[in-house]
């Protein structure tokens, strides 16, 4: 198993060495010691490996992720798995602002709580986080879905399109156009197996969720909503 | 009090305040209740290149022969960071209009006019399409607020890569695309459901501030292996901070566009009264770079306003290492021709004045995504007129240059050029013609 320190070699080393990894690589499981709180350790990855990362990193680790399970025993800074495209990836801690922003596809799971702008723009990215999630989080959410097993910050889904939210605790707020929605028992049935993704589907049951989701009222201009826009 | 018949007539007298366009513009906000969205620039009078006239040679300046003695015009851009920086043939390059805004055939369009005079063309605000990447030879792909369409693939097979964060039509204003243009193949790039107005982001969703900025550019040059430069684009506004703290945040080349920069479809009074001229950017920006040690070295690209050779050749002087045209390649390549006068005015508008290109009618099938309007559009013939109408740039740009003894375009300077009126004198920091005066503190 490569083990890379970043005490001793750079970011750039770091991801030089898994962007030039194959599909069929026998180099399947890698460790990554010391990040430091370095930003950018392993965005880009385009294989199916294994890459733990033993400590807390800055911003956008792992972002654009395709394939690759990135684990981060630690902490995690802005914008942890920016524009996921497939793939997990993992946050045994906490993460900072914008976790999971624009992520296209994919799994995302923060196991302690999220800071604002979770999964702002997401476009398709599956995100759970175990903990709570701050402000404006799903802010012009388009599809996807957002899972919050904790409390909720103020302007949840402000502006969203067709993403789904799914949150067990207390929302503080509403964003513009973002209502509850029935949880029905497909939405029960989605959220079990995104759960199950998760490996926590026992931890929970999923009829204490709640679901949000887009009024639509803010599709088209219209001048009785001028307020909204 | 009626005047007695025998006194002279008084002429009906429009208000030069409330003209006949401001008078309109109340009737139709009146009963609308909405405002006016439009395509294109500021419209109104603004100080332009226009204002400015350049010196050509003297007694004191020896000029080049006009056909005959070299005269380049390549430029490198990105030679800052990145290991790929690109090689244009000419300093124009095709400015970022998404597809959405655009049909298809009319990206392609750019792409073939623009790779044949070997320089380059962008994707914009909905991401890459397969037919732009082929088309184009060197291609500058878009990071923009919306992130819609962008995926690490596209990233890496671009040239060179653009961290939008403003335009000058609306510094400070997200994108706009109605929904007669969310086709299913927009909505589907966009994920986005079809129909529906689409309102992008006017923040990026992942950095705020100058510090965030520099650690995302180190984000795209892990991702791309440090090969491809990295643009930074701002609307003018605050051109001397903007590109100070681009080059703080580790661009390869700033793109500075000013207020009379089109856009595809914004708010009628963002367009008009926000953000300043492209004439007043540029040297704010420049002497950003100076004081930084870094002109020539972050290049920088001026748009807003392009219409020829002598405004290429004018940017340049300024300082400019290349400039960027939107609206003049639509028009080479069909927008607003006068053979279509009877369509624009079934549209309530006129050849020259068409500006709904957000509602996707465009009878030169060029914003639009309406298929049996923009099959209208062949573009190996449009991208014939736009290499076409780049070569012409080039020469007159070219000749120009000549004429002022210099045997590189880039060899234009300031003092090369005069202003015709105070305010281009101090706009531009050169003299106002036939004096020695630069109006205004702050000069370099
Ligand atoms: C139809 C159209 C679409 C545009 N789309 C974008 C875009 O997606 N992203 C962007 O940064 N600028 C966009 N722009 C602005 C251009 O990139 C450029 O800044 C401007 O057109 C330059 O000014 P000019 O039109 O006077 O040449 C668009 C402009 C037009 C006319």
């Amino acid at each position: 198993m490569p083990v890379v320190d970043l005490a001793l070699a750079s970011v750039r080393d770091l991801n030089a060495a898994l962007h030039a990894l194959g599909p069929d690589t026998n180099e399947t499981h890698w460790q990554v010691v010391n990040p430091r709180g370095l930003h950018a350790i392993a965005v880009g990855i385009d294989v199916p490996v294994t890459v733990e990362i033993d400590g807390h990193a800055g911003y956008y680790c792992a972002g654009m992720n395709k394939h690759a399970c990135v684990i981060i025993n630690g902490n995690a800074g802005v914008g942890v798995a920016e524009n996921i495209m497939s793939g997990v990836v993992r946050v045994k801690g906490d993460a900072s602002q914008a976790a999971g922003a624009t992520g296209c596809g994919g799994l995302l799971v923060i196991e302690g709580n999220a800071s604002a702008r979770c999964g702002i723009s997401m476009k398709g990215v599956d995100i759970i986080v175990k903990g709570n999630v701050g402000h404006m989080s799903a802010f012009m959410a388009q599809a996807g879905t957002l899972t919050v097993l904790g409390d909720v910050g103020d302007a949840l889904g402000d502006s969203i399109y067709e993403a789904r939210l799914y949150v067990r605790g207390s929302v503080k707020s509403l964003g513009a156009d973002c209502i509850e929605k029935p949880l029905e028992d497909t939405h029960k049935d989605q959220l079990y197996s995104k759960l199950e993704a998760a490996g926590i589907a026992g931890e929970v049951d999923v009829a204490e969720f709640r679901r949000y989701g887009s009024a639509r009222r803010l599709y088209n201009f219209h001048i009785d909503n001028v307020a909204a826009y | 009090m009626r005047p007695p018949s025998s006194s002279p007539p008084t002429t009906p007298r429009v208000s030069a305040t409330f003209d006949q366009y401001v008078l309109s513009e109340i009737r139709r906000a009146a009963a609308t209740g909405i405002y006016d969205i439009r395509g294109a620039g500021a419209k109104r009078r603004l100080p332009h290149f226009d204002d400015l006239l350049f010196l050509g040679a003297s007694i004191s300046r020896y000029p080049l022969e006009g056909y005959r003695e070299k005269c380049g015009t390549d430029v490198v851009l990105g030679d800052r960071f990145a290991r790929k920086p690109l090689e244009l043939k000419i300093p124009i390059t095709i400015a970022g209009m998404s597809f959405g805004s655009l049909s298809a055939p009319a990206k392609e369009a750019l792409g073939r006019g623009a790779s044949a005079m070997g320089t380059s063309t962008t994707t914009g605000d909905g991401g890459m399409t397969l037919e732009e990447r082929l088309s184009s030879a060197t291609l500058v792909y878009q990071v923009l607020p919306s992130r819609y369409g962008m995926n690490p693939d596209d990233l890496r097979k671009a040239d060179a890569i653009e961290v939008v964060v403003g335009q000058g039509a609306k510094p400070g204003g997200g994108g706009m695309l109605l929904g007669q243009k969310i086709t299913e193949r927009v909505a589907a790039m966009r994920s986005l459901p079809i129909g529906i107005d689409q309102r992008s982001a006017c923040r990026h969703p992942d950095w705020t501030g100058p510090d965030d900025l520099q650690i995302k550019i180190e984000e795209l040059r892990e991702l791309t292996d440090w090969q491809k430069p990295i643009y930074v684009k701002v609307g003018a506004s605050r051109p001397y901070y903007d590109t100070a703290l681009s080059v703080k945040a580790g661009a390869d080349v700033v793109v500075l566009d000013g207020m009379q920069g089109g856009t595809a479809a914004t708010q009628e009074v963002f367009i008009e009264n926000v953000g300043i001229p492209t004439l007043a950017a540029i040297r704010p920006a420049v002497r950003a770079l100076q004081e930084l040690g870094m002109h020539r070295k972050v290049q920088l690209i001026v748009s807003g306003g392009i219409r020829n050779g002598a405004d290429v050749a004018k940017a340049l002087a300024l300082g400019a290492d290349a400039v960027s045209i939107g609206t003049a390649a639509l028009v080479a390549i069909g927008d607003n021709d006068p053979a279509l006068e009877e369509e624009y005015q079934a549209l309530g508008s006129r050849a020259g004045a068409y500006d709904d290109w957000h509602e996707g009618n465009d009878p030169a099938g060029i914003t639009t995504q309406n298929p049996e309007l923009f099959r209208r559009l062949d573009p190996i013939k449009a991208g014939r007129r736009l290499a076409n109408f780049l070569a012409v740039l080039t020469l007159e740009a070219q000749t120009i240059a000549r004429a002022c003894g210099k045997s590189h375009v880039h060899n234009l300077e300031p003092e090369d050029l005069v202003a015709l009126t105070i305010e281009a004198a101090a706009m531009a920091g050169v003299p106002l013609a036939g004096t020695d005066w630069i109006p205004g503190p702050g000069r370099v």
